[in-house]
This record gives structure tokens, sequence and C-alpha cells, in this order.
């Protein structure tokens, strides 16, 4: 094997799994090259082959699982050749690993220090001082606040971000020439997953080490990625420089994939997002011709025909379409714009929500049972909304915010601890087990987790027809000529009403959930993260059925989300949680441009949008999100807040400072001195992709 | 378009249920093993008494403990009577006394576990300590003491063996509901006002069912093996019942003149139970993959 | 942790009061009068009247029940109807002879079940695991007295290795009657034998599943250190509740092996007091059973505590 300078170099590479129906090639024929210090960016959806490919190139493949064809070699030396026990000498002295979950990924039992110091005395000989004092510098390295005491600490005492750095500090501990990166920020808050990134950009930085970076957000690999490449059914698509492939997207999947992410100039009424059709196939059901024909909008008979070949389209630069050259000429697709169908006149008022607060007596721990004083957990401490009919509210904030048990208390699947919630002028009981059934017809919910939302005995068409039995009293008949309409309405097969929830996949259930929402015909439909478990092309798809439906419908939607992106492109107003408060609230267009809550900035900041030219201030929020026991005093945003004035910050809660159109703002800093500081803002600059 | 793809899909994945029911019976041999005996001892059973030679209580006293012969397959034991026939026979009191009070404690259990898991609160709170305090208690001394309180007969097994595993099955029962009870089709159906009763009865139980059938047929092994404990020790089931704990009690005696008394009813037992556990082994890694794998 | 085992040694206390009520109670329904019983059939009428009075037979139920949980707690358990003499005496030494029973079949069969069992999920799905767990399910379901004389046809008439009966001489010593427990200790172990293998298997098979055991290995560690810091280190401590919850089997198959074997422990006592409706022999000899399983479910949980770091260092 010839040493070319490249860390990695997988050539050809092609991994078989061995499966009750016959061999399935679920990685065909890739090839890609990592050169030291390099960040290669490799995407992909729910199967694409990401996860098969990274295990066969560190060799760890399941017993099923066999490199069948072409090489993996580590500056120079075959991986694919070597034996087991050579392999495992090579784990964790040259090749490291971050994993996606880092909670899942860290021994519970054993203290944070001496996993990253058994991995040393493995691979670098050190004594068990010296590796404890290597665990410390790495820890120091990831920037851990007091690693002393945090080397003694076990993985549940620590949060989700500061595990993670462990992680980075383990892979980091033997110097090696290569990390493989699975997914590492996503099982993270995005403010969270921002300051990751940095730290990830940093120490690339002052390390020479190649990464392969895997992920599905293309967002994450515009941040901190040199290279790309687009992997799609277990082939690469395009591969390039980030700048040549995010500009130009000389093939049809990368396109499609960067159509699906929401912008964040812009919102449901300017633009549709180009979700992709149909499905990613499975391996054992490739087409003929191009992987890609049956989804693309481009395809002719020749593709059909024979698997186009891989051409190069630029310096560095590959794309596996034949039809490359119209897609330069095409350069950027316009977006779909809206026609002015959906109107901004004033609709009446559905839901009024005064003073919302839910407490949670807590008990922390087995012991605390005995204790006189029980503590109270504030999710949700004094939050009001109002909306209006065929409208909007997005909800964001970070996990543990509130937002969720917000939704759940007008619900009424929580019962709030105080507040008034009026739905079309009627005071509505706390628990949803009192409201009569015309209330209850009004309020519908699509929840976050499809698996979990439909009953898994019920076939998808009985879920949906028992509200139209319950709430609006249909006969047999009627039933069955409106779940047929509903499901077409979802953009569902007749033939899927018979089926039960394992037969659907995650985007199908949660069409069938909010058919089944919808047969309710409710006023006021509570959105609880219905995208966010999905792949893009999935979230985009349904997120234009979502905008399609309150079109003809008329319906409100409350859309809690953690992805600010898909809230701005969704709502029509947008509410900042924080800690059980709202923190800022206006209009979707309003909230995006300065002046923003200092809280509001740093989510925005932290986004991953998938332009590499754009350059987002960093705001960075310290540490993790204060307990909901223990809220701070003063402004609850003290503790983390970039823009912390003074004391007043910690004594005083800040007052609402009001703007024009309703836009409203809670902090002690005057509103045009957060203007000036925040000058022109994120939108602003985002503005400039339009003029690209 | 993409619909007719699904729907090849579909075609593709659904080989016939019972050709996979199969494939996976052989991934499994003891599944497989457990099943088929299950099924032999039900024809026993269901037939035995009538193919048995001779009635099992005929004594013969010039006949006793006769090795297994041409004229007494399996011997005779200490009354002459022929053990063949009193095996046959005892099947039939085996899996009526062991059966009839799992399902005695399956039932109770399911609507303990049910509604003290739906419920909840000061209702849960006090079911559940009573069962705590009925687990607290070895199952056997259990069963010792109320049948000594009861005075043994076959309805007084039963229903000790039905009092006793009432708490198993409810805690498993009331642990798949509390789940379940977070689950958000639980939560949707009470969006759109169902009674309580509605999703207890149609969202609730239908996903509670597979977990009671593999709890079921684990009950039913330990059921047997109970019968069994207790009529060898005398406590259970009376003489002269062909009962194949009791025929293995009173064998002890001529244990050293005639070991084939006492091993043609001990294997029958430990045939049965062994089965039985296997069968519900089975039904485990069929009916709940990836579930937990608690037991006791 | 402090609070917690107070509240945990409240609910044992709890426990063995509503035990003793429901013994009690369930005593009451025995047939016959005690009286009647304990004079035999030609007793005169007034001396059973006599001896009702004596034994407080005539008061209230509540009285009769707080005087014998009040006598019970003092330490005078009664005397047995049978011998006529103290309970306590008999109960305790037979407590001794079963305690040394069970403690030499926790001996063999804790080790033996974890080992098997870490093989079983080690070599999952193939011929070992097939063998051991299909062993161990086998072992689960069968009665003591199956197993039991089985093993003393074989081993006892058939090999002569070991003594049949184990009737032993309540004076001998540990050592003495050594030879006479390692059958009974055998038979009882392989019920909990299985029982542990297959709940160490399903333990351990969930670790080796877990993202961290693969982080370990993908840190080049050597797979003996994979196996011990790793996967044991997490895999083996639900066992000790595992081992705690086997004891109410243990106890139960106690019960049946020693009435196999004739030996002289607890369970032994229950049987024959049962038989021959020796009231205060049930009485005495089921609360301490109740009591040894509560206590060793709570050492379990203490034990379990320590070793769990979720547990011994809060957040």
């Amino acid at each position: 094997m010839m040493d070319n300078g490249k860390v990695l170099d997988v050539d050809n590479l092609t991994v078989t799994y061995m499966t009750e129906k016959g061999p399935l090639d679920v990685v065909r024929s890739v090839s890609l090259q990592i050169a030291p210090g390099e960040i290669y960016g490799l995407v992909g959806e729910s199967g694409s082959g990401k996860t098969t490919l990274a295990r066969a190139v560190v060799r760890y493949l399941p017993s099923n699982g066999k490199i069948t064809g072409g090489t993996v070699s580590l500056s120079g030396t075959d991986l694919s050749t070597r034996s087991q026990k050579e392999i495992r000498g090579i784990w964790g002295s040259r090749m490291t690993m971050v994993h996606q979950d880092p909670n899942a990924a860290i021994n519970p039992s054993m203290m944070i220090g001496e996993q990253i110091a058994e991995m040393t005395r493995t691979h670098m000989g050190l004594s068990r001082k010296e590796s404890r004092e290597r665990a410390l510098e790495m820890l120091n390295k990831v920037r851990m606040p007091d690693p002393e005491s945090v080397a003694r600490r076990y993985a549940h005492q620590l949060s989700g971000g500061m595990l993670q750095r462990v992680l980075i500090a383990t892979a980091m501990a033997t110097n090696p020439e290569f990390i493989i990166m699975d997914e590492p920020t996503t099982a993270l808050d995005v403010t969270t997953e921002a300051v990751i990134l940095d730290l990830i950009h940093e120490l690339m930085d002052e390390y020479n080490t190649a990464i392969l970076f895997i992920t599905h957000n293309l967002g994450v690999i515009a941040r901190i990625c040199d290279r790309i490449g687009v992997l799609y059914a277990g082939e690469i698509m395009e591969e390039g420089p980030i700048h040549d492939v995010f500009k130009a997207r000389l093939h049809p999947y990368t396109r499609g994939l960067l159509g699906c992410v929401p912008r964040v100039d812009a919102n449901k009424k300017e633009i549709s997002l180009s979700a992709i059709p149909g499905y990613i196939p499975r391996p054992d059901e490739l087409p003929e011709g191009c992987i890609f024909g049956p989804r693309c909008e481009l395809v002719e008979a020749a593709c059909r025909e024979a698997r186009p070949p891989v051409v190069s389209v630029g310096p560095d630069h590959l794309s596996a379409c034949r039809r490359h050259e119209i897609l330069r000429d095409r350069s950027e697709k316009a977006d779909e714009t809206r026609e002015e169908t959906i109107g901004d006149e004033l609709g009446h008022i559905v839901l009024e929500a005064r003073n919302i607060k839910k407490y949670f007596p807590f008990s922390g721990g087995l012991g605390s049972i005995w204790q006189r004083r029980r503590s109270e957990l504030k999710a949700v401490d004094d939050i009001s909304v109002r909306m209006r009919s065929s409208f909007t509210m997005g909800i964001v904030g970070e996990s543990g915010c509130g937002k969720t048990t917000l939704a759940r208390c007008i619900a009424g699947l929580e019962e709030a601890t105080a507040g008034e919630i009026e739905l079309e002028g009627q005071l509505l009981d706390y628990s949803v087990n009192k409201r009569p059934r015309a209330i209850l017809q009004k309020i519908q919910m699509v929840f976050q987790n499809p698996d979990a939302s439909l009953n898994p005995q019920h076939p998808a068409g009985d879920s949906v027809a028992r509200p139209l039995i319950l709430l609006r009293n249909m006969d047999r008949k009627q039933v069955r000529e409106k779940v047929a309409e509903l499901f077409k309405a979802v953009s569902l097969p007749a033939d899927y009403i018979d089926r039960l929830p394992h037969e659907l996949s995650g985007g199908e259930k949660q069409r069938v959930a909010i058919a089944r929402a919808f047969a309710a015909d409710p006023a006021l439909m509570i959105c609880d993260e219905p995208i966010s478990s999905l792949d893009v092309s999935v979230q985009a798809s349904l997120m234009n059925l979502l905008a399609e439906l309150q079109d003809k419908s008329k319906t409100s939607y409350l859309f809690i989300s953690h992805d600010l992106a898909a809230v701005r492109h969704i709502s029509d107003w947008i509410a900042v949680v924080y800690l059980g408060r709202l923190w800022e609230i206006g209009s979707a267009e309003d909230v995006f441009i300065p002046p923003y809550h200092p809280y509001t900035e740093a989510l925005l900041s932290a986004i991953p949008i998938p332009d590499p030219d754009i350059r987002q201030d960093r705001i960075r929020l310290k540490g993790s999100v204060p307990s909901s026991l223990n809220i701070p005093p003063g402004c609850r945003f003290h503790t983390r807040c970039p823009r912390k004035v003074g004391e007043i910050c910690e004594t005083t809660e800040p007052p609402w400072q009001d703007m024009a159109d309703g836009h409203r703002i809670c902090c002690h800093i005057p509103l045009e001195e957060l203007k000036e500081l925040q000058g022109d803002g994120l939108l602003k600059t985002a503005g400039l992709r339009g003029n690209n | 378009m993409a619909a007719s793809e699904q729907k090849i899909q579909k075609k593709k994945i659904t080989v016939s249920p019972l050709k996979k029911f199969f494939r996976r019976l052989r991934r499994y041999p003891t599944t497989f093993i457990g099943i088929s005996i299950v099924i032999i001892f039900l024809l026993i059973a269901a037939f035995g008494p009538l193919i048995a030679p001779y009635h099992y209580s005929q004594q013969d006293l010039l006949q006793r403990l006769q090795p297994p012969s041409d004229e007494h397959i399996f011997g005779t034991d200490q009354f002459g009577r022929d053990i063949f026939s009193r095996i046959l026979v005892g099947s039939r009191d085996v899996l009526l006394i062991a059966g009839s009070g799992t399902a005695l404690a399956v039932f109770s259990g399911l609507l303990l576990g049910l509604f003290s898991g739906y419920i909840g609160g000061l209702f849960d709170e006090i079911v559940m300590r009573i069962m705590d305090v009925i687990l607290s208690i070895p199952p056997l001394l259990l069963a010792m003491v109320i049948l000594f309180a009861l005075g043994p007969s076959r309805l007084n097994v039963v229903i000790v063996v039905g009092f006793l595993y009432i708490p198993m099955v409810a805690r498993v029962v009331r642990s798949v509901v509390l789940e379940l009870k977070t689950r958000q089709f639980v939560e949707a159906a009470r969006l759109r006002g169902e009674t309580r009763l509605y999703v207890l009865y149609k969202e609730i139980l239908p996903n509670v069912l597979p977990h009671l059938a593999v709890e079921a047929s684990m009950r039913f092994s330990y059921s047997i093996f109970l019968v069994a404990s207790l009529g060898f020790l005398g406590l259970g089931v009376q003489p002269p019942s062909p009962d194949w704990g009791l025929m293995v009690g009173e064998a002890r005696t001529w244990f050293y003149q005639a070991q084939w008394v006492l091993f043609f009813p001990a294997g029958a037992i430990a045939t049965l139970v062994v089965g039985v556990g296997f069968m519900s082994d089975g039904l485990r890694r069929m009916l709940l993959p990836g579930g937990v794998t608690d037991d006791g | 942790m402090g609070p917690y085992l107070i509240r945990r040694f409240g609910f044992i206390l709890l426990t063995l009061f509503l035990a003793s009520l429901i013994i009690f109670s369930i005593t009451q329904f025995l047939p016959g009068d005690i009286a009647q019983v304990i004079l035999g059939q030609f007793a005169t009428e007034a001396a059973i009247a006599n001896l009702r009075e004596e034994l407080g037979l005539n008061d209230p139920l509540h009285m009769q029940y707080l005087n014998w949980a009040g006598n019970f707690i003092r330490g005078d358990w009664g005397d047995s109807l049978v011998s006529r003499t103290p309970v306590r005496p008999i109960v305790t030494q037979r407590l001794v002879n079963s305690a040394m029973l069970a403690g030499l079949a926790l001996l063999i069969y804790v080790p033996l079940g974890i080992i098997l069992g870490v093989i079983a999920a080690l070599k999952r799905d193939k011929l070992p695991d097939q063998l051991i767990t299909g062993v161990s399910m086998a072992f689960v379901g069968l009665p003591e007295f199956v197993s039991g004389l089985l093993l003393i046809s074989f081993l006892a008439i058939g090999l002569g290795w070991f003594p049949a009966n184990s009737s032993i001489d309540p004076d001998s010593t540990f050592l003495e009657s050594l030879p006479y427990l390692i059958l009974p200790a055998i038979t009882v172990s392989l019920t909990g034998l299985g029982y542990i293998a297959r709940m160490t298997r399903s333990g351990t098979i969930d670790v080796l599943r877990a993202d961290y055991v693969r982080a370990a290995e993908l840190k080049g560690l050597s797979g003996r250190s994979v196996l011990i810091r790793h996967v044991l280190r997490n895999s083996l401590l639900p066992t000790v509740t595992v081992v705690a919850m086997g004891i109410g089997w243990l106890l139960g198959g106690l019960i049946v092996t020693e009435a196999v074997y004739g030996y002289p422990g607890l369970g032994r006592l229950l049987v024959y007091g049962i038989q021959r409706q020796d009231l205060p022999i049930i009485q005495a000899g089921s609360m301490i059973v109740v009591a040894v399983y509560s206590l060793s479910n709570l050492a379990a949980d203490i034990l379990y505590g320590l070793l769990n770091p979720r547990i011994r260092v809060g957040k």
C-alpha cells in the first residue's frame, strides 16, 4: 500500500451483512481519504449505512458483517488484513472513537479519571500515577471546570455536555492519528452542541489529527468540517471541499437534503420546503441504474439503465450524477415560493392562557421522604400566551425549560397548579378528565415519539376512526369515508388504513398521528416536538403537511421544539422559554432580529446553519441549565447570561420591555443598548445568502 | 408510485407466519422440546385414562412391588397397583390442579395489577403493600401453613396455589400498566375523552396480554412444582389419589427394594415441569423480544 | 442512605407484624380444640376446661394474639404440644442446622451460577450457551425431591460416595456432619444454580450490549480488562439482589430437601409440626423463617447500595 500522506485511505470499500435473506451489501464501493488535521464530514439519513461504514473503518463490525471488497488503511497500514489481535493494538492508540450518547458510552461504575487513565496505561505504558496526571491534563485540555474533582466523580454526577467533554478527552488521550466522531452532539441541547463544536474546532487547530465526523445534521458539518461526503443508501453521492459542495451542490440528493432544512430568514408563508419524494431504498431492493433515480426529478432513461460513474466535477470534487452539468447551470435552485394564500388577517382568539404555573412536589432520592420540608419543582412558573385562529405559536427553549409541561397543562394532561386557561372565551378545567366533550374536540395533540403515540395493537385506521365516533358522533359509513379522506389528506395510501403501526415507518406513523388529531377537527393543536426524532427529509415533508393542513382547516398550532430553524419556519409568533418562564415573545421575524433577549441571542448563535459562509457571532452559555428546584434569584438567567450587567441581575426580577407589534423582552438591559450590542444580528448575515 | 413500491416491500417481508414460527423453533431447540412435551402431556391427560390398562386404585396384594414387565410396563407399587395406569390418570390431576390454580392466580393477579397500576394512589399503595407482605413469606411455607389451616383437599390446593401466585402476577401486570400508562397513545385516548374503562380495556389490556401469557406459562410450571412438592410432603392431595408427588412420597419407604415405584412418577414430574419451563422461555422469546428477563 | 435504612427496617417490622397476624390467625382455623388435642381423646371435660383457662383460650382473640406476640418478643415461644418442652431451644438448634446447610448450598451455587451465567452470556447462542441455559432451565424446574432422590440413588446407593441419610446427631461438630451435608446441599443448590445462572446471563448480555462496553473495546483494552472492569463490574451488581430474591426459594427448597434426607433442620421441624398439629412449633418456626428471609433481603439491599456508586454517591 502506498503512503499518500493521507491518514485514512478507504479504497473501494464494500461491506456485506449475512442475513436470513442472504448477503446484503450495505456499503458499496466507498472511497474516501482524510489528511492530517482535516475534519471530514460524512452526512447521511438513517439507513444510509453511515454507522456500518464507520464500524468497518475501525474493523468493529458485528459478527455477521464482513468487508468483502476494497481496503482501509491508516497511514499506510492496511487495516483490512490485520488480525483481530493486531487491530486491538491499534484501537485506542492510533485511532479512537467519540460515541453518540455520552450517557451510555461511559461506564457508570468507574470513576471518570480512571476511564481516561486506563487507556494511557495500556497504550502509552504509563504508570498509575503518570496516567492519573495524564487524565487530569486531558480534562484540562477539554476545558473541564474543576478537573480534579471531576476525575473522582461518576457518570451520573455529570451533565451531558460535560460527559461529552470526557469522551473527547478520552479519545485524545493517546494522541491518536485518527478519531471517528459518531454523531457526537446529537444527544445534546443546541447551546451545548455549539460549545462542544467550538471545542472540537479549537482542539483540531492545536493537534494534527484526522477526523471522520459522522452526522445527519448538515448545519453541524457546515460549521466545523473541511470536506463533506454525502452518503445515500450505502454509496457516496457527492464529495468535496465544504464550500464547493454547499455552493455548487452537484448531486440532486445533496440539493434535496439542503432544500429540506428550514431557513432562518424565511418562513412557511414565503417558501415551502422542498421535501424529497419517496423513501431511501433498502439494501436488498436497490433500483437498477442510479440508486437515487426513483426519487430524482432530473431522472432520464439513461439514469435507469446503468449505475452512473463517479466523476470529477471540480478540483477535489466528485459527484455520482450523470447530469451534474445541468445542476451547475441551474446554480441555486430557487426556493419554491408560496402564492400568498396564507392570510395575515387577525382571526378570533382561540386560546388565552394566563399566568400558568405548574409545580411538581419533589422528593429527591429515597431519603427525602423523611424530610420535613418538601421542595417543589417549578416546571412552569407564570407563563401567559394568547393565540388566534389559523395561527402558529412556536415555543422554544433547551430541554428541561418547561415547554412540554406548559403544553401538557394546556391540554389538561397535567393539572396546572395555578392560572387560567380559556378556549374561545370559555374557561377550562385544569384536568382533561373533567372537560366536556365539546372542549375535548377542540384541543388535540401530536406527540414527539411516533413509536409510542399509536397503540401497537390497533390498525392505523382504527386510531383515526376513534375520535370521529367519540367526538363527532359519526355513523359507521361516515367514519369510513372520513378516515379515507383523512389518510388522503396526510398523503398516506388507502391500504395503510389496515396496517399495524409496526408496519409503518417513523414518518408514516407521525402522519397517522396527525390524521388522528385532525379527525377531531380541533381549533387548537398542540405539537410537542412532532418532528425532532425524524430524518431531515421526513421533517421537511411533515412541516409542509402541517402548513398545508393549517391553511385548509384554520387550526391553530402550539408548536414546541428545540429546533429554532424549524420553529422559525412554521411559526407566526415565537415564545422563548427558560427555567419555566417567558423571556421574549414576538412575531417570528422580530424575534430573529435585534434587539433580542440575551438568551434568544445565545440560542440563535448556536443554530447550526447549513451554509459554511455564514459567520455567526459566538455567544456561548456557560455551564448547564440550573435545576428547577433551585431557581436563581433575580433574573433567572443571570448565572449563564453572557450580557449580565451587574448586581441588579442577581437581585431584581427584570421588567418587561415593549416594542412595536407586540414584541416584548424581559431584561434589565434597555432595548437601545441591546440593539447596539447585538449589531446587525444573525438575520442580516444570513440574508447575504439570498444575494449570492 | 411510492404506494406500489411499499406494497411490494410488504409482500417480501411477510413470510408466512407459520414458516417464521418454525424457523424460530429451529433456532431454539429447547422451545421445540418444551412445546412437544406439553402437547404430549395434554394428550395423555385427555386420553390417558381411556387407555389405562388397570383402574388406578385397583389393588392386587399378590402383585406387590413387581418390577416393570409386559403386564405392568412401569411395574406395581406397594399395594400392587399398576404404576403406569396411575401415572396416566394422575396426569389429569396434575394438569387440572396446577392449571386451575394458575388460572385463578393469573385472573386475580391481572385484575389487581390492572387496577392497581391504572388507578394508582392509595389503592395501589395498599394493594402493593399487601402483596409485599405475602411475598415476604417463602411460598412453600405459606402454602403449608394455609393448607394446615384449611385441611388438605384438591380444592384447597387449587386455592392455595392461586392465592400464592397472585402477587407475582399482579406485580408483573402492574409494572407493564405503569409503563403503558405513560405512552402517548393512552394520553391521546384521554384527550379525546375515552372513559377510563375503555382505556383500560381497549388501549392497555391488549398490550398487557403478551406479558401475561409469558407470566402465566411460567406460573404454570411453578404451580406443578409446588403441587408436587406439597404432595410429596403429604400436605397436599391425599391418598389414594394418584398424585405424582404423593406417589413419590409414599414410594420412599420402598426405595431400596423397588426404585421404579419412585422413578416413574418422579420422571413424569420432572419431564412436565421442565417441558413447561422450556415452553414458557420460548414464549418469552417470541412474544417479548428484547423484553425484560426478570422472573422469580 | 441512613434514612433509607430506617425506612427499610420499618418496613421489615411491619412485614413481621402482618406476617405474625397471618400466621396467628391461620393457626386459629385449626380443626378441633387445642386443649383437646393436647390432652388427648379421653380427657375429661373438666380437665379440658382447666387447660383452656390456663392457655388463655377463653380470652378474646386479640388478647390471645397480644399475649402470644408479647411472649414471643420476650423470648417465651411456648412449649411444644407434643414433647412438652420449650420450643425456643428446639427451634434455634434446628435453625443452626438449616443455616449450615443453606450456607454450604450458597457457597456452592452462587459462584458456580455466576460463572456459568457469564460463560453463557459470552458464548451467546452458541453451544455452551445452549447447554448452560438448557440445563439451568431444567434445574430451575426440577423439584428438590426428584433431584434429591436421583442423587441418592446414584451417588449414595449406587456409588456409595455419600451417606444416603442425613439425620445427623445434634451434638456433632460441623466437620463431623460435613459428609452428611454434601448431598442435601447439592440438592438445594440445583434450583438456585439454575436461577442465578439465568439471571446472570441476562444481566451480562444487557451489559455486553451497552455502549460503554463497545467504547471500552475500542479503547483497545485487553479482553480480560474489558470483561472484568467494564462488563462484570456492572453486570454482577444486580446479582446481589438476585441472590437475595432466591433466598425465598432456598428456604422452600430446604423444607423439601430436609424431608428427603431426614436432615434435622427447621424445614423438617415445620413439616413435623404441621403433621402433628404442634401449634407453638409452627408459629415460632414460621416467624423465624419470615424474619430470616426479610433480613437477608435487607442485607442484600444494603450491600447493593454500598456497591453501586449511583446510590452510594448522590448527584
